[in-house]
């Protein structure tokens, strides 16, 4: 089998399905996230947030907060601790080109829900009344919030954020092809504001040991991300912070970045001099990071019978007033059809006075590709023809964007194995030509894509003498997996059981990785421990061999295997030595490594890399009454190999849940004329419900990919990708409206 | 969330005394929405007046009908054999609110009492007529698609966002109630009230006044009753319209009919003219549409809201077909009947 991890060539636990190895610690409550973590001597911080969305503040009035009880200070920009002073200092791992939002740094406000003050007190309860009773004043200027209204000032970032590859040069003659072309479409589509809202909220706890020291328990998806912007801030030697993060209560992104309450506790704590936790409220939630309100223009020509002549995508998203947010939103159409001969990609930025948006899973291309993927709809219709027929029509096994093949592309088998399992081929393509008693019935599909990527990561592993493993490094299990596949991974590397092998995650005393987002993790970090416990066999077989009468004497590290605790000659299972044995006759009590790995630039130069989707949504719709109820889904996948079947179709369910949540339900509203995001609790800001969640089936097809050792290609991204457009488009079939806003509620479906 | 002082009384007469005698005190049962609005600074009571051991817990037969206590939780009425029996409209109400959890906490007293969903009035930072009288409505040209279009004044559009209050006012309930100078019943429909210029006063109940039970006429509707309630999301959303309808029929002709709709102002919305437009009518689609109709001619949207008024019609049309037909909408079948 290709891609194998263990030595044996056939893989006892890579590719079967296994349950979370840290399944007992969350179902049992041991499992501790950053909240959650305590300290002798702990006060508690509660941040008080702003009411205005741009002006100044102009008093604020701490006088009967401090005269609480149990009050032990209150932090406002006035007396705020000095830190550093370049905005270099505050930009972290991920951060766009910019200034980065500095909390209770003067009296400016740029944004609604910026925290002015944060009260800290010996207990919670103290500290959210205290907050209660500050009074703030403030100068009042007119807010911008509104995207479309800033549409003249948009503007190409002229700084590029790393990681995200602008739009290719124009190539061809778009404007002039799509005026010449048969058919013709173009139209708008908008994608509603989305919070990210994990169920844990973000917190800090920051232990103050004493002897200049901090330990940090912070909600993040990479604890190296939230060490170098403390040691950034607050001008402190990286070895003197420790944070870990060992469980992530969901973070879809919005734990990519060090956020305000991390600096708070922090702050905090060094100006106190003990030990400060910082939680946020749910609705606090939503003072912070979100997908950008993103407006989108496709334009298609094609032939008669549907083959593109031209494709335009522009796309202007609203970013912060003081960071120049970007994602990947109109590269995607090039990606997927850009066989095409004339194709234009533009996207601009525009500044409104918000907090800076960010990546939510998939980022730019849960926006990009919906829209797409509704215009291909369109256009199956205009030319007559099936959607998948339509794609396979303009199907391209080149990246145009950076004119390479792919490494491996199996789209082809996702549409025919995903239409086969959804029975596509029933489908009566007519709108409104479904009915199931009072409901009209629609049947849509669309297409996903996300990047395969690897970033370079460190992994360490420890053998003891009882023949036990430690592995890990400091990025994150952020729900995803990360734990149960790992290990996975390290036991078929030195062929052990599971039961022996224990991984350990979020700890900036464990080997370097960085933040897990991307869909990377799996195949960074997963090689990195491949490469480390490959390590430990070669040293463990060392000592084997160099054993008195060795049974592996005169055999080479190639030629023997490692299974069930020991190292066997290939072929010869009489010939071994346990793993134990040739440490205790090595005299050593642990055999360590630590290895890094990284993308392969020569893979990289001559292919491109990315996973795809095909999705198929059926709905059920009162039309009268305007209730679309999601009856089915079908997600057929192609991203390389599958380390763990089980945690993998669960990734991809989350994926495709929050996709439902896209299209019909999930939508941040702003009162533009306060410049406040209105309904910021869960009651009021819809995700889906068990209600709302019917027959999911996913479908990984098989992929051979060579980016990697592993074969792997990720999977954090690639369920919601496209989710939303297939729904959209079975809308359109069961009612023969089609709607290009979402999310669609039911004013959309009546109006 | 503010400091307050706690009293827990075991008689009616203790607890009418206790919230007496402080000058803003607030009883407190289930708890489910009174504790979200102190965390959120909407309210900042100086006592609380825990009511949870006085004797307001039964469900009891009462002139034909049935009064249930104060402190019956939604789960225990929702459930209740006699309910299910009897009054099944108000039993499908309450079930389609909230969640299983909410609903063993809440009461029915607190249900009655629960205040809107408004988005601004939970927000302290926003100004508010109905959290902090004469500061304003951001909501009128705000963010108001979930808002009232009926009944509102300029002072505030909010909505009452109970589902069981909506089925009994189309039951024609009341509530017994009581207070320093004594017992009083006061007609479900009279209990909320518009808006007008003092959006702060929810209810025509007294700040002394306690709420006893509600009570339920001697009236069988048979099969013919529905509760429809439509939302954002299939389950645990408020009403963006709902419809309690409950109906008499003698052969084809409709002999009385009722209907109370929720989600669109400020207390449970009647319109005597539309209901007696029903009576001695045919039931058919055409009696629903112009019945539908009378009541829409009175609805004044605001901004976001207007797709409001064109559900309303629908729902009622629909409600009424299906109290018709006996045909009654199920809360846990997600399809609409």
């Amino acid at each position: 089998m290709a891609n194998s991890i263990s030595s044996t060539g056939t893989d006892s636990f890579v590719g079967t399905a296994r349950s979370r190895v840290d399944g007992p610690a969350k179902v049992t409550g041991l499992a501790k996230y950053a909240g959650e973590f305590t300290a002798a001597d702990l006060a508690h911080g509660y941040v008080v947030s702003g009411g205005i969305a741009k002006g100044r503040i102009t008093a604020i009035d701490t006088a009967a907060a401090e005269a609480v009880p149990g009050v032990v200070k209150v932090f406002t920009h006035e007396n705020r601790p000095r830190t550093a002073w370049l905005d270099y200092n505050y930009q972290d791992a991920v951060a766009p080109p910019g200034s980065p939002f500095r909390a209770l740094y003067d009296d400016k406000i740029l944004y609604s829900g910026q925290p002015v003050a944060l009260v800290v007190a010996e207990d919670f309860d103290t500290a959210r009344y205290a907050a209660s009773l500050i009074k703030v004043a403030y100068e009042v200027e007119e807010p911008l919030t509104d995207v479309e209204r800033q549409r003249e000032f948009g503007y190409v970032p002229p700084m590029k954020r790393a990681g995200i590859k602008p739009p290719p040069e124009p190539w061809g003659d778009a404007e002039g092809a799509f005026a010449s072309a048969p058919v013709q479409l173009r139209n708008d589509y908008t994608l509603a504001v989305e919070h990210h809202n994990p169920m844990e909220p973000h917190a800090s706890t920051v232990v103050w040991e004493g002897d200049g020291r901090i330990t940090v328990y912070d909600k993040i998806q990479g604890v190296s991300n939230s060490q170098g912007y403390i040691a950034g801030v607050f001008g402190m030697d990286k070895d003197k912070v420790r944070v870990l993060n060992p469980y992530l209560g969901g973070g879809f992104g919005l734990g990519l970045r060090p956020q305000y309450q991390l600096f708070l506790a922090v702050m905090a704590a060094r100006e106190l001099e003990r030990s400060v936790r910082v939680v946020l409220t749910r609705d606090q939630m939503f003072t912070m990071s979100y997908r950008p309100d993103v407006r989108q223009t496709i334009s298609l020509g094609s032939d008669e019978e549907g083959k593109l002549l031209s494709l335009r995508h522009e796309a202007l998203s609203g970013t912060s007033r003081f960071e120049d947010y970007q994602e990947v939103v109109v590269n995607w159409s090039a990606i997927l059809y850009g066989g095409c001969e004339n194709v234009a990609l533009d996207y601009r930025l525009t500044q409104i006075d918000t907090f800076t948006p960010s990546d939510m899973r998939a980022p730019g291309a849960v926006t990009g590709v919906f829209a797409l993927e509704i215009a291909m709809d369109e256009l199956a219709y205009a030319t007559k023809q099936d959607p998948i027929a339509l794609r396979l029509k303009n199907y391209t096994d080149r990246d145009p964007t950076e004119g390479k093949p792919f490494g491996s592309k199996s789209l082809r088998a996702c549409y025919e194995q995903g239409a086969e399992l959804f029975g596509w081929s029933e489908r009566n393509p007519e709108p409104r030509s479904m009915r199931d008693g009072k409901e009209l019935v629609g049947w849509g599909m669309a297409t996903g894509v996300w990047e395969a990527l690897m970033q370079k990561s460190s992994a360490q592993a420890t053998l003891t003498a009882d023949g036990k493993l430690v592995v890990g490094n400091s990025t994150g299990d952020i729900g995803t997996g990360t734990y149960t596949i790992l290990t996975q991974i390290a036991a078929d590397a030195l062929g052990l059981p599971m039961e022996d092998v224990t991984t350990k995650l979020g700890d900036t005393d464990l080997a370097e990785a960085p933040v897990a987002g991307g869909s990377w993790t799996a195949a960074s970090s997963g090689t990195a421990v491949m490469k480390a416990c490959r390590k430990i066999a070669a040293d463990v077989f060392a000592m084997a061999r160099a054993m008195d009468d060795s049974p592996l004497a005169n055999v080479d590290l190639e030629r023997v295997v490692f299974t069930g605790g020991r190292i066997e000659v290939a072929g010869d299972p009489s010939r071994s030595v346990s793993l134990v044995e040739a440490m205790a006759a090595a005299g050593v009590d642990k055999v360590e490594a630590t290895e890094s790995a990284g993308p392969d630039a020569g893979h990289a130069k001559e292919f491109a890399s990315y996973t795809h989707s095909a999705i198929f949504a059926e709905v059920k719709i009162d039309e009268e009454l305007g209730q679309v109820r999601l009856t089915r889904i079908v997600s057929a996948i192609a991203a390389g190999k599958i380390i763990n079947p089980k945690t993998a179709r669960s990734q991809i369910l989350g994926g495709v849940v929050m996709g439902i949540g896209s299209a019909l339900e999930e939508e941040s509203m702003l009162d533009h004329a306060v410049g406040r995001f209105m309904n910021h609790n869960l009651g009021e800001y819809h995700v889906p419900v068990n209600a709302d969640i019917h027959d999911i089936d996913v479908i990984f097809v098989e992929e051979e990919d060579k980016a990697n050792p592993m074969g792997v290609k990720g999977l954090g991204e690639i369920g919601i990708v496209g989710t939303a457009a297939a729904i959209a488009n079975a809308v359109y079939h069961a009612t023969g409206k089609r709607i290009r806003d979402l999310p669609i509620t039911i004013d959309k479906i009546i109006g | 969330m503010n400091r307050f002082d706690y009293v827990r009384p075991t008689t009616v007469e203790e607890a009418v005394r206790a919230i007496g005698s402080a000058a803003n005190a607030r009883f407190i049962a289930g708890g489910t929405n009174l504790v979200d609005l102190m965390k959120y600074n909407v309210e900042r009571p100086e006592r609380l007046v825990d009511i949870t051991r006085l004797p307001l817990e039964a469900i009891e037969e009462r002139d034909g009908g049935l009064g249930i206590g104060a402190l019956v939780t939604n789960a225990t009425v929702a459930y209740d054999d006699r309910i299910k029996s009897r009054y099944p409209l108000l039993s499908s109400a309450i079930l389609a609110g909230a969640s299983g959890q909410l609903r063993n906490a809440a009461t029915t007293g607190g249900n009655l009492l629960q205040r809107t969903r408004c988005y601004y009035f939970y927000d302290d930072a926003m100004p508010c007529n109905k959290r902090d009288p004469g500061t304003g409505c951001q909501a009128i040209g705000g963010v108001n698609r979930i808002h009232a279009i009926f009944g509102t004044s300029d002072t505030c559009i909010a909505t009452h966002p109970s589902d069981m209050c909506v089925a009994l006012s189309a039951l024609n309930a009341t509530v017994r109630v009581t207070g320093p100078a004594g017992e009083r019943i006061i007609p479900l429909g009279e209990f909320h009230r518009l808006p007008g210029d003092e959006p702060q006063r929810d209810t025509t109940l007294a700040a002394d006044e306690i709420v006893l039970s509600v009570d339920l006429p001697d009236e069988d509707f048979g099969a013919h009753h529905t509760y429809l309630k439509l939302r954002d999301r299939l389950s645990y959303a408020f009403a963006l319209v709902s419809v309690a309808a409950v109906m008499k029929r003698d052969g084809d002709t409709i002999t009385e009919a009722r209907f109370a709709l929720g989600g669109v102002a400020h207390k449970p919305w009647r319109n005597a003219e539309a209901e007696s437009s029903l009576k001695g009518k045919p039931a058919t689609r055409e009696t629903f549409e112009a019945a539908a109709d009378i009541v829409i001619r009175q609805a004044q949207p605001q901004s976001e809201n207007g797709f409001k008024v064109e559900l309303a019609r629908r729902a009622i049309i629909r409600g009424l077909s299906q109290a018709a037909a006996g045909t009654p909408q199920s809360q846990s079948d997600k399809r609409i009947a």
